[in-house]
C-alpha cells in the first residue's frame, strides 16, 4: 500500500518536471550544474569542464551543420586558430602577454576571418565535396602547425601559456575554468538561440528546406552560408583560446581530425539543430570515455557504429529540435 | 503608362534544344499580361530567364529601364520581381506565417547584431513584418491559418500561400506560373477574381502563365503566345482568340483537325 | 634543399611517382566506380584498401611460416593477392548491403555521414584485432633492380606499374564489353530505367562495390609488399589522396581516375624534390582544394549543372 502511494508520488513528480516550461527547465539545470564543483571534487570538475568545451564547439558547429546544412569536417582548424593565436600572444614564446579577456574577441574574429576566407571559394561546392575539402583544409592546418617550428615549436608545442586573470586573481584551478566554461556555454546558447529566431535564422531554415526557392524569394544564399560558416568558426576560435588557457600548453596532436569528427558525432548522435541534443551528445560521447578509460579504446568503435545506426534508423539524432524532427522523419 | 518590363530578342538553348528564340515581350505598369502556348513552348523558361535562374544566350531584359540579365536571383527579387512556381515550392516544414515572412526577407534589414541584440530597430522591424504578414494572409484569404504547416494546407490554400509569399517581397511585377492548375471551376473563378484584385488594389503588373483560357482571356489586358520557343502572336485577348496561327498551334492545321460541329475554340485547352 | 636536379634524379622520381601513382590509381578507380553508380563518396574505401593489405599480410605471413614461400614464391604472392581481393570484395559487398543500401533514397549527406561511420568502425575493428600494432610483411621479395645508365628501377616498381595497368585495363574491358559491365553503365546512367529493362540493380551495385574493392585490395597488397609496414590507420591518407586523384581525373570517369592517380603520384614525387618531405601530404590536399574550387569536373569529367 505504501509502495503504491510512493510510486504515484514519484510518477506525479516526474510528470511535473517534464511539463515545466522550457525556460524553467533551463534555469533549474543551469543552477544544478553551477553548484556541482564543491560536491564532485577536482577530477570530475576538470572532466565536466572539458565536456563543456565540447558543448561550445558543438553549439558552434551546429550553426554550420544544423542551421545552414553544411558538413564541415575541418572544424578543428578554427579551434587551432583560436588556441595558437592566444598561445602566440600570451606566453613566453614571443614575450608578449596580451590579457586573456582582450584575446577572446580577437580569437573569435580571427577564426571568423578564417571561416570566411575558407568559405568564399568552398561554399559553392556540393555537399559531399564540401565535406572532403574542409577535411583536407583541416589536415593542411595540422601539418602546418606541426612543421612551422619557428612559429609553433612544432611537436614540442607551446608551453607556459598565461592563465586568465582579473586584477591579481588568476584562474588556476579546475573549478575556476569550470565556471568560465559554463559562462561560455550560456553565452553560446544565448547567441545561437537569438540567431535562430531572427531574420537570419529564417533565411537559414528556408535555405535548408528549398535552396533554389529561397534564392528566388530574395535570400542571398552565398552570403548566408558564409555567415553561418564564419559564425560557427568563431565559436571554435573561442573554444580554442579557452582550451589553451585551461591546459596551459598546446601541441599539434591536440588538433587532429579526431576533434572535428568528435564534434560532428556529438551533434549527429545527440541531435542536429538542438541544444539539449548537443549537451547530451557531449556528455555521452566525450565525458564518459574520459572517465571510463577502460571503455576509451572502444569509444571510436562505438562512434562509428552509432553514426551508421543513427543515419539508418534515426537521422535526426537522439534529441532533435522539433523542426529537424519534422524535416527528417520518414514520410508515413 | 510606363514600361515596366521590356524583353527583346531573348534566346535560350539547352544543349540541342532551342527553348526560346528571339522572344519579345513588353509589359506596362498595372497591366495583366497572359503568356500562353502549348506545353513545352518555353513559358516557364521565360520566367526562369526573367528571375535570373537561367542566363539567356542572347537578348536583353530591361526592368524599369535597367538591364537585369546577369543579376543574381535574390537581387532580381529585391529590385521588384517576384514569382510563384508551376509545381508549388513552399517551405514545407515552415508555418504559413513563416513562409510569408521569408518572402518579406528582402524588405528587411536586420543582421547579426540586430539578431543577437534585439535592439529597438530590430524589434520594430519584426513587429512591422508581422503586421504585414497578417495583412497579406488576410488579403489572400488565409487568416487564422498562420501556424499551420505549409505542407498540411489543402492544395488551393497552398497556391494562395505561394502568392502571399511572393507579395511579401513588395514586388512591382508578379510572375504567376499556372496559378489555377488543378483547381475546380469555383476555385478557378475565385482565383481569377483575386488576381484582378491584386492588380487593382496593389497596383502591380502581373505576367500570367495559364492553360485555362477562360482565366487568361478573362482578365488579361494583352496576351502573348509562344510555340516551340517562338512568339507567334501578341495582342488583346479577342484578337488572339481569332488568330489562325494560335488556333493552329493548339489544334493543329485545319486538315488535321477532326471535323466537329463548330464551337468556340477557347474552352479548356 | 641540397639535391642536385640531374635528369637522372628527376627520371627516378618520376618512376617513383608512377609507382605510387599506380597505387593511387587503383584505389581511385574504386571511388569513381561507386560514385558513378550511386553518386556517393564511399568514405570507407580507404579502409577496404587497408583490409586488403592485412588479408594479404596474414596469408603471406602464414605461408612464410610454413616455409611455403621458399620454393613457391610466385604462387604465394598470387595467393596473397587473390586472398586480399576476396576479403575486400566481401567486405565491400557487406558494407554496401548493411550500411548504404538503406540510405539510397536519403538526402545526400546521410550516406556520407554513414560512410564516415563505417570508416571509423572498420579502422577501430582492425585496431582492436591487431592490438594497434604495426605489422610487417615478410621479407621475401627480390630486391634486384634494373639499371639503365644512372637510373635504377626495381623489379618491384615494374611489377606494380605493369600489374596495375593490367588490372585497370582488365576492368576497363570488363565494363565496356561484358554484359555485366553494360548493366553497370546502364545503372549509372539511370537506375529506374535500368530496373525497368530487367537489370537487377541491387546485384549490379554489389558487383560494382566488389570490383572497386578488389582493385583496392590489389593496391593494399602492393603497398604491403613495397613498403613492408601496414597499420590500421594506413587507409586514411591514401584514401583522401586517391579521392583527390579521382576528382582530378573527373569523378565517375574511369580513364580519368587512372590518369589522375598517375598525375598525382608524379606530382608528389617531384614535389618532394623542392619541398621539405614533411609537406608531401600538403601537396595532395592542396591539389584537392584547388581542383574542387577551380575545376570541379576534373580533367575528363563532364560539366555537372550543379548549384552549391
Amino acid at each position: 500500500m505504501m509502495k503504491k502511494i510512493w510510486a504515484e508520488r514519484l510518477n506525479h513528480g516526474w510528470q511535473s518536471i517534464l511539463t515545466m516550461p522550457g525556460w524553467l527547465q533551463f534555469v533549474l539545470i543551469t543552477g544544478f550544474v553551477a553548484v556541482l564543483p564543491p560536491f564532485i571534487g577536482n577530477y570530475w570538475t576538470h572532466v565536466l569542464a572539458y565536456v563543456g568545451i565540447y558543448v561550445m564547439l558543438g553549439i558552434g558547429l551546429n550553426v554550420v551543420v544544423g542551421f545552414a546544412g553544411l558538413l564541415d569536417l575541418g572544424y578543428v582548424a578554427f579551434y587551432a586558430i583560436g588556441a595558437y593565436s592566444y598561445a602566440f600572444l600570451a606566453s613566453p614564446k614571443f614575450g608578449i602577454h596580451v590579457p586573456f579577456w582582450m584575446m577572446i574577441p580577437a580569437c573569435a574574429a580571427l577564426a571568423a576571418l578564417g571561416g570566411a576566407l575558407l568559405g568564399i571559394p568552398v561554399l559553392r561546392m556540393r555537399g559531399d565535396y564540401l565535406a572532403i575539402v574542409t577535411l583536407g583544409f583541416g589536415e593542411i592546418i595540422r601539418i602546418l602547425i606541426n612543421n612551422l617550428d619557428a612559429l609553433t615549436n612544432g611537436p614540442q608545442g607551446l608551453l607556459r601559456i598565461d592563465p586568465p586573470a582579473i586584477g591579481s586573481f588568476q584562474f588556476t584551478t579546475p573549478t575556476h575554468f569550470y565556471y568560465l566554461i559554463l559562462a561560455g556555454c550560456l553565452l553560446s546558447v544565448f547567441i545561437t538561440s537569438r540567431l535562430n529566431n531572427s531574420r537570419i535564422g529564417r533565411a537559414w531554415i528556408a535555405m535548408r528546406e528549398d535552396q533554389d526557392a529561397a534564392a528566388v524569394m530574395g535570400i542571398d544564399i552565398l552570403k548566408y552560408k558564409l555567415m553561418a560558416f564564419a559564425i560557427g568558426a568563431s565559436f571554435a576560435g573561442v573554444g580554442g583560446i579557452i582550451f589553451a588557457a585551461k591546459m596551459g600548453s598546446i601541441f599539434p596532436d591536440d588538433f587532429s581530425v579526431m576533434v572535428s569528427i568528435n564534434v560532428i558525432c556529438l551533434i549527429i548522435i545527440g541531435g542536429i539543430g538542438s541544444i539539449p541534443g548537443v549537451i547530451l551528445g557531449a556528455i555521452v560521447l566525450i565525458g564518459i570515455p574520459e572517465v571510463l578509460r577502460a571503455v576509451a579504446i572502444y569509444r571510436m568503435l562505438a562512434f562509428g557504429l552509432l553514426l551508421v545506426l543513427m543515419m539508418i534508423f534515426r537521422p535526426m539524432g537522439i534529441f532533435p529540435s522539433a523542426r529537424r524532427k519534422l524535416e527528417l522523419k520518414k514520410e508515413d | 503608362m510606363d514600361i515596366l518590363l521590356e524583353i527583346r530578342r531573348l534566346t535560350k538553348k539547352f544543349g540541342g534544344l532551342q527553348a526560346l528564340t528571339k522572344v519579345d515581350l513588353l509589359l506596362e505598369e498595372k497591366m495583366i499580361a497572359g503568356l500562353i502556348g502549348p506545353n513545352g513552348a518555353g513559358k516557364t523558361t521565360l520566367f526562369n530567364a526573367i528571375t535570373g535562374v537561367y542566363a539567356p544566350d542572347e537578348g536583353s531584359i530591361l526592368f524599369l529601364g535597367k538591364q537585369i540579365i546577369g543579376k543574381k536571383r535574390h537581387e532580381i527579387t529585391a529590385i521588384g520581381i517576384a514569382r510563384t512556381f508551376q509545381n508549388i515550392r513552399l517551405f514545407p516544414n515552415m508555418s504559413t506565417a513563416e513562409n510569408v515572412l521569408v518572402g518579406h526577407h528582402c524588405q528587411m534589414h536586420a543582421g547579426v547584431w540586430g539578431a543577437v541584440s534585439r535592439n529597438r530597430k530590430t524589434l520594430q522591424e519584426e513587429a512591422m513584418a508581422q503586421r504585414k504578414v497578417m495583412e497579406l494572409l488576410s488579403f489572400v484569404g488565409l487568416e487564422g491559418q498562420e501556424d499551420q504547416l505549409a505542407k498540411n494546407l489543402p492544395y488551393g490554400d497552398q497556391r494562395r500561400l505561394e502568392i502571399a509569399r511572393a507579395l511579401a517581397a513588395e514586388p512591382k511585377l508578379l510572375l504567376l506560373d499556372e496559378p489555377t492548375a488543378g483547381m475546380n471551376p469555383q476555385e478557378t473563378l475565385s482565383l481569377t477574381r483575386f488576381v484582378s484584385r491584386i492588380r487593382d488594389e496593389l497596383g502591380l503588373s502581373i505576367l500570367l502563365i495559364e492553360h485555362d483560357m477562360r482565366v487568361v482571356m478573362g482578365i488579361s489586358d494583352r496576351v502573348t503566345v509562344l510555340d516551340h520557343g517562338v512568339r507567334i502572336s501578341e495582342g488583346p485577348p479577342e484578337a488572339i482568340q481569332r488568330d489562325p496561327r494560335v488556333i493552329e498551334a493548339y489544334l493543329g492545321r485545319p486538315s488535321e483537325r477532326v471535323r466537329k460541329r463548330s464551337r468556340p475554340p477557347h474552352k479548356n485547352l | 634543399m641540397s639535391l642536385i636536379f640531374t635528369p637522372a634524379v628527376i627520371i627516378e622520381q618520376i618512376i617513383n611517382g608512377l609507382t605510387i601513382g599506380a597505387i593511387y590509381a587503383l584505389i581511385a578507380l574504386g571511388y569513381t566506380l561507386v560514385y558513378g553508380i550511386l553518386l556517393m563518396i564511399n568514405f570507407a574505401h580507404g579502409e577496404i584498401f587497408m583490409f586488403g593489405a592485412f588479408a594479404g599480410y596474414f596469408i603471406l605471413a602464414w605461408l612464410f611460416q610454413a616455409g611455403f614461400t621458399l620454393n613457391h614464391l610466385i604462387l604465394s604472392i598470387v595467393m596473397a593477392f587473390v586472398g586480399g581481393m576476396l576479403v575486400s570484395s566481401a567486405l565491400g559487398i557487406l558494407v554496401e548491403r548493411l550500411a548504404y543500401r538503406p540510405l539510397r533514397k536519403a538526402p545526400r549527406l546521410s550516406p556520407l555521414i554513414c560512410a564516415i561511420g563505417v570508416s571509423i568502425f572498420l579502422q577501430n575493428i582492425m585496431m582492436l584485432f591487431v592490438k594497434a600494432k604495426i605489422l610487417m610483411y615478410p621479407d621475401v621479395f627480390p630486391e634486384e633492380t634494373v639499371d639503365i645508365g644512372p637510373i635504377s628501377i626495381s623489379y618491384f616498381q615494374i611489377l606494380i606499374i605493369a600489374g596495375s595497368i593490367l588490372m585497370m585495363a582488365g576492368l576497363y574491358v570488363f565494363v565496356k564489353k561484358s554484359k555485366t559491365g553494360k548493366a553497370m553503365r546502364a545503372v549509372a546512367e539511370d537506375k529506374e530505367t535500368a530496373a525497368l529493362m530487367g537489370v537487377n540493380v541491387d546485384r549490379i551495385i554489389a558487383t560494382t562495390f566488389a570490383a572497386g574493392s578488389a582493385l583496392a585490395a590489389v593496391a593494399g597488397v602492393m603497398v604491403g609488399m613495397y613498403y613492408s609496414q601496414i597499420s590500421h590507420m594506413m587507409g586514411f591518407v591514401p584514401g583522401i589522396k586517391a579521392f583527390t586523384a579521382a576528382v582530378l581525373g573527373g569523378i565517375g570517369n574511369m580513364p580519368g581516375a587512372m590518369l589522375g592517380g598517375y598525375i598525382l603520384g608524379v606530382a608528389e614525387a617531384l614535389g618532394v624534390l623542392v619541398l621539405p618531405a614533411q609537406y608531401k601530404d600538403v601537396i595532395a590536399f592542396s591539389f584537392l582544394v584547388l581542383i574542387l574550387i577551380f575545376r570541379p569536373r576534373g580533367i575528363m569529367g563532364e560539366v555537372v549543372a550543379e548549384r552549391a
